[in-house]
């Protein structure tokens, strides 16, 4: 079994706007992440993916975007990504894949893999408090991620994203 | 330049709008009146968003101020907070802050200044520059440099990264941090952050010299349509230090004409209102700033990169003086004004910003605790001026005995340019479009004029109440049916 200390540090990114209700789910996991510290967990917090936030994986084994999603199955998914180019590109924000995609060219090598886990927002407008739904659903998905960042392999997460598709079929 | 702010019969003229600009931050858009032989009647940047900032000022706590104000901008949010702070400094009753405190802010304020201009010069401009004006639209991005010119991008991400950590290790985090307060400083920087950021910096600074005379190289292939791009003369004002040196973080006014003859000088920014007066245009939500002796005609000037390295009598950095002399030669002794050259003089600004914060990590009071300045007598009142990445920034409050702020005034950058952006975009559409058929290629032109001044429109639309407006109902022929306006006073007529 493979144990913390001999684990790959993690990053994890989160984005969103805590006063835009459930926009702010990437943020309130991420605030979660930060008061279970994890010493093998990086946490990088900001209102949107940008070009930089590539240069952020950098050192790390494991990466995790966190983000609230219109439309996600809910209560949350949980997908492996890849570098994908030709995503649309603005100076305001990025898609994980193009963040992978610009690691690529910028530092020249593989990015670590990288999963996506989207929770199911209901309302986006301006407030400082979840729905009632999202708030729910951030229960199930901070216990589901503190599974990944416990036990953090490129093995155990693809099997977790395994089973995450399955239920979704069933 | 034939007057292009309003057509006398627009009801006849065919519209082209650039909705909404792009590679700038915020929301904008340009309107064009054209005739049937496609001659230019009328050419006005319009700010459709409004967000009412000063307003929600109102009522707060003073201490909140520095925080709130940054959420005007995810761009150059720590341009508002140390603004914000140093009027607070005052209205609080604090004195000379203490020097670790003031070299901790300018550090901050110097690393906002990196990474703003690595990010407007490199994600937002370089692909008009490095790309071509109308290359393929679809590669005409942050993406397309890098593939085409993977080294210039690499670094452009590596200098913003670096600026951003700047921030991060001054204000607790990368956007809408924490560390200025009234009075002082409520964050030291440890000696490990300081080596952190001390190893990186020779790389940035060698980095910003490659950038600079990348410009210049790239200047020189075509002199003339770089001197000459959107160019015509304005006024110039920005801050500058006691001896005329460049100073981003404090100083006192100047204003020039073009020619650089001196409008007023080391003038003490709290009196602002005797010298600026803000205008309102019915079609816009961002005012238009003048010197009130020269007049709302004669008196609009410009702010930012191009104004501040040429009011200023130096540059107080080596390396970023010698590129400011190699600038200001194009010029033969006069100022250059083409709008293209905002990007060469912002690339100074990168640099002399990089060398500033090497000597300013070199230097032992950074690492200082005492970051508290000692209280006085509550004044109730004051003005905080910084010079923002896109020019001259002002935040005027006042506070009540309770604590609240009762008045707010801001004039962002951006506002301070906007007669200059609009006069800009009319000479682009004389220059480029005026009878010509009108292609992408062509109306990129007029964004690009745009983008030289690194307009941040969420900042520029703070106002709330202000704003004239006029609600014009035309038929289908263009004939007016009826028209609805409302003053800047409220009233409806």
């Amino acid at each position: 079994m493979t144990t913390i200390s001999q684990t790959p540090w993690v990053v994890v990114l989160g984005w969103g706007n805590i006063t835009r209700s459930d926009d702010g789910l990437g943020p309130l996991l991420l605030e979660r992440v930060r008061r279970a510290q994890l010493q093998h967990v990086t946490v990088v917090e900001d209102f949107q993916l940008q070009i930089e936030h590539a240069l952020d994986l950098q050192g790390h084994g494991l990466a995790l975007f966190a983000d609230a999603a219109i439309g996600s199955l809910a209560p949350f998914n949980f997908i492996q990504t890849a570098p994908l180019a030709g995503v649309t590109i603005s100076s305001h924000s990025l898609a994980p894949e193009a963040v992978l995609d610009i690691y690529q060219r910028v530092i020249g090598e593989t990015p670590p893999p990288a999963f996506v886990l989207s929770v199911a927002g209901e309302d986006f407008s301006v407030g400082d408090c979840l729905s009632p739904a999202a708030a729910q659903r951030l229960e199930l998905a901070w216990d589901f991620l503190l599974q990944l960042l416990q036990f953090p392999s490129l093995e155990n997460w693809q099997a977790a994203a395994k089973t995450i598709a399955g239920a979704q079929l069933s | 330049m034939p007057n292009l702010e309003t057509a006398p019969s627009p009801q006849k003229l065919r519209r082209i709008a650039i909705d909404p600009v792009t590679r700038v931050e915020g929301h904008g858009k340009v309107t064009i009146l054209l005739d049937e032989e496609n001659k230019v009647h009328q050419v006005r940047l319009h700010i459709v968003e409004v967000r009412g900032f000063e307003k929600f000022i109102e009522g707060r706590p003073y201490w909140e101020v520095p925080v709130i104000v940054q959420r005007l901008c995810g761009i150059c949010p720590v341009s508002h907070h140390v603004a914000a702070a140093k009027a607070m400094d005052i209205i609080a009753g604090y004195g000379t802050l203490p020097p670790a405190a003031e070299k901790l802010r300018r550090l901050m304020h110097y690393g906002q200044m990196v990474q703003s201009h690595a990010l407007h010069f490199f994600h937002l401009a370089s692909p008009d520059l490095l790309l071509g004006f109308d290359s393929d639209l679809t590669r005409r991005n942050i993406m397309g440099v890098l593939a085409d010119f993977p080294e210039i991008a690499k670094q452009g991400v590596f200098m913003r990264k670096f600026g951003q950590e700047v921030i991060h290790h001054t204000a607790g985090k990368r956007i809408h941090g924490t560390g200025a307060i009234p009075g002082g400083m409520n964050k030291a920087l440890t000696q490990e952050e300081r080596d952190l950021l001390r190893n990186g910096v020779d790389q940035i600074v060698e980095w910003a010299i490659g950038s600079v005379r990348m410009i210049e190289k790239l200047h020189l292939t075509n002199p003339r349509f770089y001197n000459h791009f959107a160019e015509f003369g304005t006024n110039m004002m920005g801050l500058v230090r006691s001896d005329g040196a460049m100073d981003l973080y404090h100083g006192g006014l100047r204003a020039t004409d073009a020619g650089k003859k001196i409008i007023f000088d080391h003038a003490d920014y709290s009196q602002y209102d005797r010298m600026l007066q803000e205008g309102v245009k019915p079609w816009s939500y961002m005012k238009f700033p003048y010197i009130k002796s020269l007049g709302p005609e004669h008196g609009w000037y410009k702010v930012g990169p191009l104004a501040r390295v040429q009011i200023c009598d130096f540059i107080p950095s080596p390396e970023a003086e010698s590129e400011r002399k190699k600038m200001m030669a194009m010029g033969e002794g006069r100022p250059v004004h083409g709008t293209l050259f905002y990007h060469w003089a912002r690339l100074i600004e990168l640099l002399h910003a990089a060398e500033v914060i090497r000597d300013l990590l070199d230097d032992p009071e950074i690492l200082g605790k005492d970051l508290m300045a000692d209280k006085g007598p509550w004044r109730g009142e004051g003005v905080g001026v910084i010079e923002a990445p896109r020019g001259t920034l002002f935040h005027h409050y006042r506070v009540d005995k309770d604590d609240l702020v009762t008045f707010c005034n801001l004039i962002v950058s951006t506002t301070n340019n906007n007669q200059a952006m609009n006069e800009a975009i009319r000479a682009v559409a004389l220059q480029y479009l005026d009878g010509c058929e009108i292609t992408e290629g062509l109306l990129n032109h007029i964004e690009v004029a745009i983008r030289a001044y690194d307009p941040c429109l969420s900042c520029a639309t703070h106002a709330l109440g202000q704003m004239p407006l006029e609600v014009s109902l035309q038929d289908a022929a263009g004939a007016m049916v009826s028209r609805l306006c409302r003053n800047s006073d409220g009233a409806i007529v």
